[in-house]
């Protein structure tokens, strides 16, 4: 099974009734080895939404994001049960082209994972791979989505310096740029302004809430006052019997407000975690 | 443990600092006399007539050129052979198998016990395999396949050390811009690991320009001009060996093939050291 | 599912690792079918019965006693490891705890070059300037002692740098706790970082052992070649691995056939020492730091 590849001419939508989820996971569990990193979790990521996951460490919160685009695959000894569905379709039929899905739905590391490459080739290595053949074509993508996470003004003068030569802000911005590129649907992000400093991070979190409407977002994040910065809807992890669990989600404005979970009402409260 | 605790008198300690001092000194003695004999009687019979002419009277006189053109023929069959092999071999355990799957540790172990076989025992195997069952006969060859044989663990070994100390950040970051694993080797993976794979490959080279006991009966003893693959020819290392041995009145050439020999593996394993040591990082980024 | 591209590239690095690791198979299936004839028609009784070592073509013309020869190995093997187990560990005490820092760099790099000249000139050298003076000692020469300080000198660099690479990897705070006891630099290399780095030192011994034992053509140079079981250091020997490049050149039928038994036997030794090795560092990855 193909997917077809994003087209950009969608309409804004934050309203959870009116749009089906693009990405939704029911009753998955996710083992390494004997060991669950969580159980049981049903979570639907609503379209043009910022989805905010948090909770404490060792949580399962990043395994459930990586689980969300397979890169689970990578990691031996590593089990999945239960579904995830991209836009209806189950991502772990063995006919899933793990390629377009792993386009369709990026992922931006914690720490910022530029190649060893120039900056012009981190951006133009993917496209070209994907099928980018028009030269022209990829350096327009490159410009775009390098202007997308303002980095453009910073680099245009040195393109062919190393990716590494760059700040760490700046590296993160470019992986989210590398991924825009490519114009996926929905973008992971796994705890991108952790590994930052402080003006770095609040860089990265406007680049995030700018990426509202354009793009589904799931974010992980410790952060509890960012999750309330940007997030429409929130999902809230806990350890519970050795394994990640999914305590309670909604959006935003009710899960921080008025919370059903003592668990949750104490996390947000700041009395535990 | 009482050692540890308990006090040592101050004589142990001097003369154990005594002893280490004279053994190293002794070592160092031996190495620069055995360096200092090859060149005192190598540079007599060195000129560029020894370099250029090929040998007369069994080597008594005359120079090694057929020699060094043998020996640099059955080192690239040898090398030609024994690194598409090795790297692909190399990519297959480092890239598709986990620790625990079954068949690649098959291969190491095999490979393991591969390394372990005696040089004379590979110029068994090969006088055997190549020159009788594939009728190569004594030809460069057999000698060269005979010497890839046995460079290909050492080889293998070290692309495979060279190809795991890519990080594994680079391999997930590719996966999750969903790039092909083909993409991802060949160009991200194979010239993040060159370093590697060249000083595994000078590594090898080394270690089959040292060797005789595998070439004496695969590759053979003549001292003509080879004409192809398939003539016999003589090693560097064979020719100093018949020198010695067998030759009444060789030594003076003797002497001199093997300071040529010396010279030889100095610049091949100055150059893996150099290359392990100083990295060729810098190309990767640019490329 | 990957693409096709994906699954053709991994059915040929298969295909590689299968072709590789064949390899060892073919080398001993061929080791063991060219042996069969010498099985059939010697059996293994008579490898150590027989009178002599006296081969001819047929079994029932000959006499095919390897026995000498294993033993010419053995001693050989066990008097280079003798002469260099102390050169090499000291060697590396000595870089790593009593050296000042160049003299240490400097040690290290003649060792590496030592490791670095190849077999046959090691050979050449004790032929032309080693056996000579035994002579003068003690004809003929060409002796079990010569070898024995040949193979000395040629395996003393595996020693070294396996011992001197994993006392490199034992932390300091080994040392700095045991100076800080009050110990002797000899009190704390011998009881603390000697032991400490055991595993590693006698994973060199073992290579060692192993390399010395598949050397040929530095031990036929200057060994003398008679096969005889040596009363002393200055009588010749004739090693088995000496014995099959000697002979190789004329052999045929049944002494053929007992060669690549040498052979066979030589190979089940460094391999077993190879798998001891393996056992000796799975034993104790966990111990090295």
């Amino acid at each position: 099974m193909k997917f077809e590849t994003y087209s950009s001419s969608r309409e804004s939508c934050c309203d959870r009734e009116a749009c089906a989820p693009v990405l939704s996971a029911s009753d998955l569990s996710l083992f390494y080895g004997r060991k669950a990193a969580f159980r049981g979790v049903n979570l639907d990521i609503h379209e043009g939404c910022i989805t905010a996951l948090v909770g404490p460490s060792g949580c399962g919160k990043s395994s459930f994001l990586q689980s969300l685009n397979r890169l689970t695959d990578l990691i031996p000894a590593c089990r999945i049960e239960g579904t995830v569905t991209c836009c209806g379709k189950d991502i772990h039929e063995p006919a899933t082209d793990l390629i377009a899905l792993r386009r369709r739905v990026g992922l931006i590391f914690q720490k910022p994972s530029p190649l060893p490459f120039s900056i012009r080739r981190n951006l133009d290595f993917p496209l070209r791979e994907h099928g980018f053949t028009d030269r022209g074509e990829r350096e327009a993508k490159m410009e775009s989505a390098l202007r997308d996470v303002c980095l453009w003004d910073e680099v245009k003068e040195r393109l062919d310096s190393p990716a590494t030569s760059l700040s760490g802000g700046q590296q993160q911005r470019l992986c989210i740029a590398r991924a825009l590129a490519l114009e996926p649907q929905v973008l992971l992000l796994d705890e991108p302004c952790s590994a930052l400093d402080p003006i770095s991070s609040g860089a990265v979190e406007d680049l995030i809430a700018d990426l509202r409407n354009r793009f589904t977002v799931v974010v992980v994040t410790h952060n509890l006052a960012q999750a309330r910065r940007i997030a429409d809807d929130v999902a809230f992890f806990w350890v519970k019997e050795n394994a990640g669990r999914l305590i309670e989600h909604g959006p935003a404005e009710a899960i921080f407000s008025d919370p059903e979970n003592e668990l949750t009402r104490a996390y947000i409260a700041g009395l535990r975690g | 443990m009482k050692s540890l605790i308990h006090r040592q008198r101050k004589p142990a300690d001097a003369f154990a600092a005594v002893i280490l001092w004279v053994m190293a000194m002794a070592v160092s003695f031996v190495f620069v006399w055995i360096v200092f004999s090859i060149v005192a009687g190598g540079l007599s019979s060195i000129s560029r007539e020894f370099l250029t002419k090929p040998p007369e009277f069994s080597g008594r006189s005359g120079g090694i050129s057929t020699v060094l053109v043998s020996t640099a023929v059955i080192l690239m069959i040898c090398l030609g052979a024994a690194v598409p092999l090795g790297i692909a071999t190399a990519l297959f355990l480092s890239e598709f198998t986990g620790n625990d799957e079954w068949f690649g540790r098959l291969v190491r172990r095999s490979l393991d016990v591969l390394a372990g076989v005696p040089s004379i025992v590979f110029g068994l195997f090969g006088s055997v395999f190549f020159c009788r069952v594939l009728g190569m006969g004594y030809s460069l060859i057999a000698g060269g396949l005979t010497l890839a044989c046995m460079v290909l663990p050492i080889f293998i070994r070290s692309a495979e050390a060279g190809l795991r100390a890519v990080p594994e950040e680079y391999r997930s970051t590719a996966a999750a811009l969903g790039i092909s694993r083909r993409a991802v080797i060949f160009r991200l993976i194979l010239p993040a690991a060159v370093p590697g794979l060249i000083s595994g490959l000078i590594l090898s080279l080394g270690r089959a320009a040292a060797e005789t006991a595998a070439l004496l009966y695969t590759s053979g003893y003549v001292d003509r001009m080879p004409e192809s693959v398939f003539d016999s020819g003589r090693s560097l290392t064979v020719h100093i060996y018949d020198l010695a041995m067998n030759v009444p009145g060789g030594n003076s050439h003797a002497y001199g093939s093997a300071l040529v020999l010396v010279v030889l593996l100095l610049i091949i394993n100055g150059a893996a050291t150099w290359i392990g040591e100083h990295g060729l990082r810098r190309r990767l980024i640019r490329s | 599912m990957d693409s096709s591209g994906d699954r053709w590239l991994l059915w040929v690095l298969r295909g590689s690792a299968v072709i590789a690791g064949g390899v060892t198979l073919l080398v001993i299936l061929f080791l063991v079918a060219a042996s069969v004839p010498a099985f059939q028609h010697l059996g293994v009784v008579r490898f150590f019965t027989d009178a002599s070592w006296h081969p001819a073509e047929y079994a029932a013309e000959g006499t095919f006693n390897l026995w000498p020869m294993l033993v010419g190995s053995l001693l050989v093997t066990a008097g280079a490891v003798l002469i260099a187990a102390p050169l090499g560990v000291g060697a590396a005490v000595f870089c790593q705890y009593y050296a000042p820092g160049a003299v240490a760099a400097t040690y290290r790099r003649a060792i590496e070059l030592l490791a670095g000249i190849p077999s046959v000139v090691f050979g050449f050298w004790g032929l032309i300037v080693l056996v000579p003076m035994i002579n003068q000692w003690h004809p003929p020469g060409q002796s079990l002692l010569a070898a024995v300080l040949i193979l000395s000198l040629m395996i003393l660099p595996t020693i070294a740098m396996i011992s001197d690479a994993s006392m490199a990897q034992l932390p300091d705070e080994y040392r700095f706790s045991a100076e800080a006891l009050g110990l002797t630099r000899w009190a704390t290399v011998r009881g603390v970082m000697l032991p400490a780095a055991a595993p590693g030192v006698l994973t060199g011994l073992i290579l060692a052992t192993g390399r010395a034992i598949g050397e040929t053509l530095a031990v036929l140079m200057v060994c003398g070649n008679i096969v005889q079981i040596p009363t002393s250091a200055f009588e010749p020997v004739r090693t088995l691995t000496a014995n099959i490049a000697l002979e190789m050149a004329y052999a045929a039928g049944d002494h053929r056939a007992s060669l690549f038994v040498t052979g066979l036997i030589l190979t089940f030794i460094v391999v077993a020492l190879v798998f001891i090795v393996e056992k000796i560092n799975r034993r104790f990855s966990s111990l090295i730091p």
